[in-house]
């Protein structure tokens, strides 16, 4: 009886099903490789893990910090508060904290480790040069990430990037210290090295690919719950227009929050592939084709 | 959201639960022998309208939906927020009738696909000297709440009286828990 104009985006669910597999296979690697170096292990693991684990508790507190915004009441912003409470209302979800970042770089993010406990930040850039309907798009891409708890899936698979990074230390450290007694301890903490490297840069390739699908999957919740895809097309074709032309002070400030913000505060040419690589988001004309096959499902009947 | 949806970042739209609104009849008889809080006999709908096409379509067919059996008259109009009101006026006021007229609209608009840009529904109430109340019926919750803005100022909710009606309605239809969730809206069309 009741059906919904936009179908499933298959693809996308295979290609981020694909990239969480290569993460967990990534963890079997390491840990194998954890078990060769026998000493140690159970020690990195376990800081490695309390130290994401602070990260992730209070990711919305340090998020705010980190870009100096101020959480508002539904007093202080009317109007921003009650576009949230729609799209809240629409979603059927807990209505998130919101916040405003005093500064001229038009971006938002949302944090927070589960969505009762959610934060969505918006920057007076962003509400200056957004109309109201590109507003509640970007609102609504921010709310999407909430919903799909993106902060707890990054994390966790951040996990082994990190763990990795710890062992590359740990190896180079070894291979100092006790390297020249023995000839044999040597080779196996070279080896432990290496794997380490290869597996850091993989797996950070990997948690970059899985972002890049978190992004459009919260593009496409975005289109699917506001039914408003080219207005979420406009505020990013605006947004990464402007991003492109900020000083470079302000870029270096937003990098601390830049994979879970709405467009990448790195200004840089799109030329090569091996960028995309590298990067947290998708290219903006991926994203704006997503959101144009969006459009033409609830456009045509 | 189930654990999967969230882990591949999916997002079930959340379908609305409609039987619920045929329960206000019996709520405003409830209302207003206890509060003196009267049926206009007016009701709302509100959607965000999607762009395209294939929506006007469905536009066209709610109108011609209510006007092909001599139904009351409706009116259009859009918000602040860029969300669309269908109105429906009973004269003389028949809540019952109101209702039924906003089930009806929310329907097309969910067997034409657009379930999730539902909003709310309102149905509207005059309290004895002439103060606005309205049951605001959240479909993805399936669950009510009051407002009662106060006429002589600028966006203030009467709290007290919201909550005494949240307390007197309670068993006869589901009222949200949750307050966070009773979003104001001011000024909205068929208040």
């Amino acid at each position: 009886m009741a059906r919904t104009r936009y179908g499933t985006d298959r693809g996308l669910t295979v290609r981020m099903f694909g990239t969480l597999f290569g993460l967990g296979l990534m963890y079997v690697i390491l840990a194998a490789a954890l078990y060769a170096l026998g000493v140690n292990a159970i020690f990195v693991l376990g800081f490695s893990a309390a130290l994401l684990f602070g990260q992730w508790w209070y990711s919305d507190t340090l998020s705010m910090k980190a870009m100096r915004a101020v959480e508002v009441t539904p007093e202080q912003a009317p109007q921003l508060h009650a576009v949230v409470d729609r799209l809240c209302a629409m979603a059927d979800m807990p209505k998130p904290r919101v916040g405003i970042a005093d500064t001229d770089a038009p971006n938002a993010f949302a944090t927070g480790r589960s969505p009762d406990r959610s934060v969505v930040v918006v920057t007076t850039g962003l509400l200056r040069r957004l109309n109201r309907d590109e507003l509640e798009g970007v609102l609504a891409h921010e709310l999407s990430h909430v919903a799909h708890r993106d902060v707890t899936v990054m994390t966790v698979a951040s996990f082994t990037a990190i763990l990795a990074g710890f062992m590359v230390r740990s190896a180079m450290w070894g291979s100092m210290m006790r390297g020249r007694r023995d000839q044999n301890t040597a080779v196996i903490f070279l080896a432990v090295m290496v794997v380490s490297v290869v597996v850091y840069l993989i797996s950070y390739l990997l948690i970059n690919a899985l972002s890049r699908y978190r992004e459009l999957g919260a593009d496409r919740g975005a289109a699917l719950l506001t039914g408003q895809p080219t207005a979420l097309a406009s505020a990013l074709t605006k947004i990464t227009g402007d991003m492109a032309s900020i000083p470079t002070k302000d870029i270096r400030q937003m990098e601390a929050v830049s994979a879970f913000s709405f467009a990448p505060a790195v200004a840089g040419k799109r030329e090569f592939t091996l960028e995309q690589w590298f990067s947290t988001h998708p290219p903006l004309e991926k994203r704006l084709a997503q959101l144009a096959k969006i459009a033409g499902e609830i456009g045509g009947r | 959201m189930g654990f999967l949806d969230a882990v591949l970042g999916r997002r079930k739209p959340a379908r609305p639960d409609l039987d619920s609104l045929f329960a206000v009849p019996t709520a405003a008889i409830t209302l207003q022998a206890a509060m003196d809080l009267v049926p206009t006999g007016r009701a709302s709908v509100a959607f965000r309208s999607p762009e395209g096409r294939a929506f006007a379509d469905v536009e066209a067919e709610v109108r011609a939906l209510l006007d092909a059996d001599g139904g009351p008259p409706v009116q259009v109009s859009q918000d602040g927020f860029g969300f669309d009101w269908v109105v429906i006026e009973t004269d003389p006021a028949d809540v019952g009738a109101a209702v039924i007229d906003a089930h009806a609209v929310n329907t097309s608009l969910v067997e034409g696909g657009f379930g999730p840009q539902l909003l709310c529904s309102t149905v509207s109430f005059r309290g004895p000297d002439g103060e606005p109340m309205a049951l605001v019926y959240l479909y993805k919750a399936g669950t009510f709440y009051p407002f009662v803005p106060v006429a002589s100022k600028d966006q203030e909710r009467n709290n007290v009286q919201e909550l005494q009606i949240r307390d007197l309605l309670d068993g006869e239809l589901p009222m949200e828990k949750n307050v966070s969730r009773w979003f104001a809206v001011w000024d909205a069309p068929g208040l």
